[in-house]
């Protein structure tokens, strides 16, 4: 509950309010705008016309209109635009911070409760950067016994990982920040880093319960990773391309691979769920068994870091599952072409990238409530279940899909010229 | 199916071996509490070989607040607000028979209305205490939304409580004579109101938890206690029915009114932790069936509590009673030389005698399965300090 200051006086509230603003207009002047210069002296600009674009006249946009549309445009096809804003780690954090929001609301409303109400006056929307100050103002506590360099390393690690990962999603045609042949290998080989951090903080906690979950976290990530690789080899299969964006491709050529590859989907529902050590398969984080698991000594934002990431990865694999079994972006075009009648400068936004935005936006946010559902209706496994079910089960289900998607590829149905390919 | 016998001398082989193997490296011990998630105010230590447990050895005390020792610097009715302190979630019941055996002591006789709702109060206070362990046990398990159902659910007990006793939860209600105050007018539609609604949510318990393969699959033949064995080790309550043995103080020892309702003893024959903590669900669906007829039967007015005199006293003598508590049998032995104060006070309790049985279950089972066979014992850590 908000608690007032008895004796407020309105005189002293103003008063601070024109402190802060003065003060923020000393940093401004004094740090912000040099520091905007220097780095704009450094960055190579584009040519705007016929004359070269100086770092006064790119100030200017901010006023000039005819001069904001092309210096924009040049901006969001720069690299770092793409790394830092959009299919990059921007997009996949805004991602992150919605299913958090999300997850709450939506399990409280599972469970007969309200969940975050009071942040942010609206349905608690606020709760979850109240959740990260709180965080950083948290003191880090660092186990004596501790080997701190890793400590210190793996969090920030476990993020940059999962931010790597979402560099090869592709958003849209053309929006990606790597678009490598090998796209689908590389998601692999990126998330085979997982295992390693949570076993490398493990082992630099030096204590018994994240010693413990350390071990739990291999041996669940290994046994589901064979599953999680195969089923997604058979849509390799069909598609007869690694790159991601050529899997899209060809299911817009013929038809979303959901429908062909049932079983493959769902196997790799499962183990991304394992992947993702949410229940019913967090036992690297079970609570009643093993306190926190490997993450029971972290405090402060190291805790924070890793929750981060964790989410990330939610939204990587959803974001693959997309891509993978729902047809990425494809989609009918759902914006007009011009949103202003009659206009005939240049053209603001390309209708075409923006509908394809929003339908991978939407089917991957279909998929994230998916893998929300569990932690509403399923208690935790156990591991040798688990053992059992991904070493046994989930491999053989993957590859009876594999038989039907060779069965599909030669009996001249998909691949190239196929009955039903478009 | 090794012998109770066979356990216990494997066990203290092992407790032997251990010392051994721990020279040797190879065991990790884990101080399970009372700082840790899945234990409560008690702690036990395991050693783990691998993910297997291979001792254990509960350490209870971190709760006395010597209850016993207490009572015998107050009177008998001072005695009330602390003794149902161990266990506030059911505190109609360790204060009943409390009375039960003053009531004895003194040869006080019990209005017939006072006697119903006694058991009324105490059938609810079942509920609320149920309710509450079974949203741990499913916390326990992971399952977060088997624990905000139930946790809510007890609402509705507890609110009827709180009209029938004016305090949510710790009530102070069973007094030596009777009840302190009659029932408030509508509590009887209101209660069969709630009792119908939380039949309905029992369904939707059993298909979200009980009938969850998950569920199973981690307790279905997990630390069976054998029918044998649960009577050498003398465990009560909940457990013992779930290995076999109807045995329910109600049936074989009834007091006050209990006679006088038709009910089934419930119990499972297979003694594992499926059993052990489908049991207390049963036990929650007879309640509702109990409670409809007590309300049914009970007398429209009358007195409900018979007024004794300020400081009141007895004849030298000693009294036992017991009834069936949310955990078991739970039994006051009560001594006195003829003060108003009581000379002795033993309270013997149902979590106790189930905590015997705990390093026998846990034994050979997997670290996973520690949680699910630790609270499936129904074991209320502040209860068996006292």
């Amino acid at each position: 509950m908000a608690s007032y200051i008895e004796s407020f006086r309105f005189g002293e509230f103003v008063g601070s309010v024109l402190w802060l603003v003065f003060w923020i207009l000393i940093i401004i002047s004094l740090v912000g705008l040099p520091l905007i210069f220097i780095v704009l002296f450094y960055v190579p600009l584009p040519p705007l016309g016929d004359e070269p674009l100086t770092p006064y006249l790119f100030l200017t946009m901010v006023v000039d209109p005819t001069r904001t549309v092309p210096i924009a445009k040049y901006l969001i096809h720069t690299d770092l635009f793409r790394v830092a804003a959009f299919p990059g780690f921007t997009y996949a954090a805004l991602f992150a911070a919605v299913t958090i929001f999300v997850e709450r609301k939506f399990l409280a409303k599972m469970q007969l409760r309200y969940g975050p109400l009071y942040v942010g006056k609206i349905e608690g929307w606020l709760q979850l950067a109240a959740d990260g100050l709180k965080l950083i103002s948290k003191e880090i506590i660092i186990p004596a016994a501790a080997d701190k360099p890793i400590f210190w390393a793996a969090p920030i690690a476990f993020v940059s990982v999962a931010a790597a990962a979402a560099a090869l999603i592709p958003v849209a045609p053309g929006w990606v920040v790597a678009d490598i042949d090998v796209g689908l290998v590389a998601v692999f080989a990126i998330f085979g880093f997982f295992p390693l951090i949570a076993l490398l903080f493990s082992w630099a906690s030096n204590s018994k319960y994240p010693f413990i979950g350390g071990l739990r976290a291999l041996h669940q990530i290994i046994a589901f990773e064979i599953p999680f690789i195969i089923s997604a080899l058979s849509v390799v299969i069909l598609a007869g391309t690694l790159n991601l964006t050529g899997i899209v491709e060809s299911q817009i050529a013929s038809y979303w691979f959901v429908f062909f590859l049932p079983i493959s989907a769902f196997v790799f529902y499962l183990s991304s769920l394992a992947e993702l050590e949410r229940i019913p398969f967090d036992l690297p984080e079970a609570e009643s068994e093993i306190v926190a698991g490997w993450i029971t000594e972290t405090s402060g934002m190291i805790y924070g870091l890793i929750q981060l990431g964790t989410y990330l990865k939610l939204y990587v694999l959803a974001a693959l599952f997309v891509v993978l079994f729902l047809g990425g972006w494809s989609g009918p075009i759902i914006f007009p072409e011009e949103i202003i009648p009659g206009y005939t400068g240049e053209k603001i936004y390309n209708h075409v990238t923006l509908s394809a935005i929003f339908w991978f936006s939407v089917k991957t946010f279909g998929v994230i409530m998916l893998f929300l559902l569990p932690r509403g209706i399923s208690p935790r496994i156990r591991i040798d279940i688990l053992l059992h079910t991904g070493w046994y089960k989930l491999i053989v289900l993957s590859f009876i899909n594999m038989f039907v998607a060779l069965a599909l590829i030669y009996g001249g149905i998909l691949g190239p010229e196929g009955l039903l390919v478009r | 199916m090794a012998t109770l016998e066979e356990k216990i001398e494997e066990t203290r082989k092992l407790g032997l071996q251990v010392v051994k193997e721990i020279e040797e490296d190879r065991l990790m011990t884990l101080s399970v509490g009372p700082q840790h998630p899945g234990s409560g105010h008690f702690r036990f230590t395991i050693k783990v070989d691998g993910d297997y447990i291979v001792y254990c050895d509960p350490d209870p005390g971190y709760v006395h607040r010597g209850e016993e020792k207490m009572c015998e610097y107050r009177n008998v009715i001072q005695n009330i607000p602390h003794l149902e302190r161990p266990v506030i979630h059911d505190s109609n019941n360790i204060t009943y028979s409390y009375s039960l055996a003053v009531e004895d002591l003194m040869g006080i006789q019990v209005p017939r209305r006072g006697q119903f709702i006694r058991a009324i109060a105490s059938e609810l206070n079942r509920q609320v205490y149920t309710l509450y362990w079974l949203a741990i046990y499913g916390i326990f398990l992971g399952h977060s939304t088997m624990f905000m159902w139930p946790a809510g659910d007890r609402e509705l007990f507890i609110d009827l409580l709180e009209r029938l006793t004016g305090a949510r939860v710790t009530h102070a209600y069973n007094i030596p004579g009777g009840v302190r105050n009659d029932m408030p007018e509508g509590f009887k539609q209101r209660c069969l109101d709630h009792i119908r609604y939380f039949e309905k949510r029992l369904k939707e318990y059993e298909d979200i938890f009980y009938n969850m393969p998950l569920f199973r699959q981690r307790t279905e033949g997990v630390a069976v206690l054998s029918k044998e064995d649960a009577v050498k080790l003398g465990v009560t309550g909940s457990v013992l029915r779930a290995s076999g043995i109807p045995y329910d103080i109600r049936k074989v020892e009834p007091y006050d009114v209990y006679n006088e309702v038709d009910f089934k003893v419930q119990y499972m024959k297979t003694g594992d932790s499926f059993a052990r903590s489908y049991v207390p669900f049963l036990d929650m669906k007879e309640s509702c069936n109990i409670m409809r007829q007590l309300l049914d039967k009970m007398p429209e007015s009358g007195e409900v509590r018979t007024k004794l005199q300020p400081n009141p006293k007895g004849p030298p003598g000693e009294a036992y009673r017991r009834v069936e508590s949310g955990r078991g049998a739970l039994g006051y032995h009560i001594v006195s030389d003829g003060t108003p104060r009581p000379y002795r006070v033993k309270i013997s309790v149902g979590s106790f005698r189930n905590l015997l049985a705990l390093p026998y279950l846990l034994v050979g089972n997997k670290l996973a399965d520690m949680p699910a066979v630790y609270w499936s014992l129904n074991y209320w850590p502040v209860e068996a300090d006292r």
